[in-house]
C-alpha cells in the first residue's frame, strides 16, 4: 500500500497499539521550557524520574528578558520561573539551554540550529508551535502538561493517528511574498479550524524552493489552521542545514541516516484525506485585520463588512473583532496606522528574517517605536557580525536579546491597551501581546515597511519608491 | 480522576466563536501553580471591563450561571496555544462540559486528561442550545444532550469518551507495558544509531 511521509515516520514509532486503535509513539525528543512546571509537579507528585533525559532538552525562552540579561534587575515571578526551570533539569539531569548559555533562545530557533530537529524524528513539547520542526520532515506537535509529565516518565505518548491534509502550493513566489504569507493564505483558506485533527503535508514546487527558514515558518503556522502537526519532506536542503549543527550526527552515521531520510518521501500514489492547493504566483502581501489568524487578507485589500455578510456567526465575529481592533467596516488596510513594531518570534526571528527585515530598513528611518529580538542568542551574534543590528539601530528600532518576548508578553514586553502592532508573531488573538492590544500579524519585510510609514503598507510599493 | 457519567446543571452560553486559550486563560496568570486554583482566571479579561470590574452583561456573570457546569459556546473554541491552564481554568471554575461545533485539538485532549468533557454538537443545535434557558442534561452513555425538550446528539472520540467514563489516567496503563517500550527502544537503537545526540 502507498505511504505518506507521515505514515512512514509514524509505523516507525509504534511501540503499540491497543485494541481501541490508539498508538503509544516513541518520542525521540523532548523539549521543556519554562512553562512545563505543571508537568514537573506531576513527576513530583508521584516521585518519578525522567526515563529519558539524554532526550530531552531544556530552553528558557518564554519568560526570559530582552532587555536584559542581569538577572538582579529581572522581576521577582520571572526569577522564580527561570529558578524553577533550572532546578527541575538539574534534578531530572535534563541539559538546559539556559540563561547564561550562548546557545540560549526560543526552544523552536535552537532545536533546528543545534541539528536537535531531525528527518523522520518523533518530537514534542509544552507549546503548539513545535509543529515548526515539522520543516525537516519529522512528527512534531504541542502537548499538554499532562502528556508532558507522560512523555517525561514513559518517553511514550498514546495517540490516535490524524486524518491527512495535503498542501501543495507550485509556483513561483512574487518579489516581496515570503513563507509567512504563504503560511496566512492557507489558514484563510483553511479557517482556523479547518486542518483540525489533521496531519497536514506541504508540497508542491513553491514548497521545494523555500529555504529551511521558510519551511519553518510554514511549519509553525500549522497549528493556526487547527493542525497539530505540519511537514515537509527532507531534501537536501535539509541535509544541507543538518551538516554543520553541533549536535547533528557526524561522519558515516550520519551518510547512514541521510540513506534512510532519502525514503522520508509520500509515495506518488499515496492517499490524503483532503486536498487543498494554492497558487504561490498569485499571492500578495498578507496581513491579518482581526483576532483570529483567519482573518487575513492582501494588504491592497479592504476590511470586510458584517452587514453583508450573510453567515451569521461569521458576521458577529466580524463585528466583534472589528470593534476590539478600532477599525471600521470597508476601511482599506493600507490606511491603517500601527504604533509600533514587534520582529521577532519562533515565526520569524532567523536570520532571513532579519535580513528580510533590514533590507528594507536600511538607510530608512522608523516612525513608530519597534522591538527587534533575535530568535537566539547565536543568531544574534550571527546579525551583529553581518552589521544587521546597526541598521535597525540607525533605523530607530531596539535591537534586544533573544527569547518569546512580546509574541506573548510573559516576560512583560506587552503592547499596550488599544495599541495597534505590526508584529511577525503568530496570533493576533485578543489580548495575546497584553490586555487590549491589536495585534496585526505579517512577515519581517511588511512589519519593517510598516514601521517606516507608520501605517499597513505594501512593501512593493515601498520598494519602487525612493528610499529616504 | 473523577469519572463523567451523566450530569444535569445550569449552563452559561457564550455566543462567541473562537474562545482562544488566551481568553480562556490570559499568559500572565500560567505561572501560578495549580494548587493555588485557576477558577478565577478564567476568561478573565472578556468577562471584565476596562477598569477590571465584572461586567454584568457577560453570560458567565451572570446570577444563573452560579454552579454551571456546562459551558456552550461556537466553533473553534479552545483553539490555540497547548496551555492545560485552560482546562484547569474550567475545571477549576466548576465545569464539567463544554458543548461546541469544534474544539482546538490540544485543548480536547487536556481536556480528556482532566476529566473535562468536550462535546461536540452539530452547528445547529449549538445555536439552538444558545437560542434555550435552563438546566442542560448530558449524558455520556449513550452520548446525548437534552435541553429546553430537545435530544441532542453529540461527538466525542471513542478513547476519549472510555477514559472519561473510568476516570482514567494514561501513564498507568503506560507503565503496564514498559517491557514492550524497552524491547522498542532497544531494537531502534540499533536501527537508528543516529538517535541519540552525543556532544562534540
Amino acid at each position: 500500500m502507498p505511504l505518506t511521509l507521515f505514515d512512514k515516520v509514524w509505523n516507525e514509532h509504534v511501540v503499540v497499539t491497543r485494541e481501541d486503535g490508539e498508538d503509544l509513539l516513541w518520542i525521540d525528543r523532548h523539549f521543556v521550557h519554562e512553562g512545563s512546571h505543571h508537568a514537573f509537579a506531576k513527576l513530583k507528585a508521584r516521585e518519578a524520574k525522567a526515563a529519558r533525559p539524554d532526550l530531552t532538552f531544556g530552553v528558557a525562552d518564554h519568560y526570559v528578558p530582552v532587555r536584559t540579561r542581569r538577572r538582579e534587575d529581572f522581576a521577582d515571578d520571572i526569577r522564580t520561573m527561570l529558578g524553577r526551570l533550572e532546578n527541575n533539569c538539574a534534578e531530572q539531569n535534563i541539559e538546559l539551554f539556559g540563561l547564561d548559555d550562548p546557545r540560549q533562545g526560543i526552544v523552536h530557533v535552537v532545536g533546528p540550529e543545534q541539528g536537535l530537529t531531525l528527518p523522520g524524528l518523533t518530537l514534542v513539547c509544552g507549546d503548539s508551535h513545535t509543529s515548526t520542526h515539522g520543516a525537516f520532515g519529522a512528527i512534531a506537535f504541542g502537548i499538554g502538561a499532562s502528556e508532558a509529565a507522560h512523555v517525561l516518565m514513559t518517553q511514550t505518548l498514546w495517540q490516535m493517528k490524524p486524518k491527512q491534509m495535503r498542501v501543495t502550493v507550485d509556483g513561483a513566489l512574487p518579489e516581496g511574498v515570503s513563507a509567512k504569507d504563504v503560511a496566512l493564505n492557507i489558514i484563510a483558506k483553511v479557517g482556523a479550524d479547518g486542518a483540525r485533527g489533521h496531519a497536514l503535508e506541504y508540497a508542491g514546487s513553491a514548497i521545494r524552493a523555500l529555504s529551511m527558514e521558510g519551511r519553518l515558518t510554514l511549519c509553525n503556522l500549522s497549528i493556526e489552521s487547527g493542525a497539530r502537526c505540519g511537514m515537509v519532506a527532507p531534501d537536501e536542503t535539509t541535509f544541507e542545514w543538518i551538516r554543520s549543527r553541533p549536535l547533528a550526527p557526524v561522519g558515516a552515521v550520519l551518510e547512514q541516516a541521510i540513506e534512510h531520510w532519502r525514503t522520508l518521501q509520500s509515495d506518488p500514489d499515496a492517499a490524503f484525506d483532503s486536498e487543498v492547493s494554492l497558487d504561490a504566483s498569485s499571492l500578495v502581501p498578507t496581513v491579518t485585520w482581526g483576532t483570529s489568524p483567519e482573518d487575513a487578507l492582501p494588504v491592497t485589500a479592504s476590511l470586510p463588512d458584517p452587514a453583508k455578510t450573510s453567515d451569521q456567526a461569521k458576521a458577529q465575529h466580524q463585528r466583534e473583532a472589528l470593534d476590539y481592533m478600532g477599525l471600521r467596516p470597508g476601511q482599506r488596510i493600507e490606511d491603517i496606522a500601527v504604533d509600533r513594531v514587534f520582529i521577532g518570534s519562533c515565526t520569524n526571528s532567523r536570520i532571513e528574517d532579519l535580513r528580510a527585515a533590514a533590507k528594507v530598513l536600511v538607510g530608512r528611518k522608523a516612525v513608530v517605536p519597534g522591538l527587534v529580538s533575535p530568535g537566539s542568542s547565536l543568531i544574534k551574534a550571527r546579525a551583529e557580525q553581518e552589521g544587521l543590528d546597526r541598521i535597525f539601530v540607525d533605523a530607530g528600532l531596539e535591537w534586544v536579546e533573544a527569547g518569546c518576548s512580546m509574541c506573548v508578553g510573559m516576560n512583560g514586553d506587552l503592547v499596550g491597551p488599544s495599541e495597534r502592532c505590526a508584529s511577525t508573531t503568530n496570533r493576533n488573538f485578543r489580548g495575546r501581546q497584553g490586555p487590549g492590544a491589536r495585534t496585526h500579524l505579517m512577515s519581517p519585510a511588511m512589519a519593517a515597511a510598516a514601521a517606516v510609514t507608520g501605517r499597513l503598507t505594501d512593501l512593493r510599493k515601498l520598494e519602487t519608491g525612493a528610499a529616504a | 480522576m473523577t469519572p463523567f457519567t451523566a450530569i444535569t446543571s445550569a449552563a452559561v452560553r457564550l455566543p462567541l466563536s473562537n474562545v482562544d486559550t488566551d481568553q480562556l486563560l490570559p499568559a500572565r496568570f500560567m505561572s501560578q501553580p495549580r494548587s493555588e486554583g485557576y477558577g478565577d482566571f478564567l476568561l478573565h479579561d472578556l468577562s471584565r471591563d476596562d477598569d477590571g470590574d465584572l461586567r454584568p452583561d457577560f453570560a458567565l456573570n451572570a446570577p444563573e450561571a452560579k454552579g454551571a457546569q456546562v459551558l456552550v459556546a461556537r466553533r473553534n473554541f479552545g483553539g490555540g496555544s497547548s496551555r492545560e491552564g485552560a482546562v484547569y481554568a474550567l475545571v477549576d471554575h466548576g465545569f464539567r462540559c463544554v458543548i461546541a461545533p469544534s474544539f482546538g485539538d490540544i485543548f480536547s485532549n487536556n481536556a480528556a486528561n482532566n476529566g473535562l468533557l468536550t462535546a461536540q454538537a452539530a452547528e445547529d443545535d449549538v445555536e439552538f442550545l444558545l437560542t434555550t434557558e435552563g438546566d442542560v442534561s448530558v449524558d455520556l452513555r449513550d452520548c446525548t444532550i437534552h435541553a429546553a425538550g430537545r435530544r441532542i446528539a453529540f461527538d466525542i472520540n471513542p478513547v476519549k469518551r472510555e477514559k472519561l467514563l473510568n476516570g482514567w489516567e494514561d501513564v498507568d496503563l503506560t507503565l503496564s507495558r514498559k517491557a514492550k517500550i524497552d524491547a522498542f527502544s532497544d531494537r531502534d537503537r540499533h536501527r537508528r544509531p543516529w538517535l541519540v545526540p552525543t556532544q562534540r
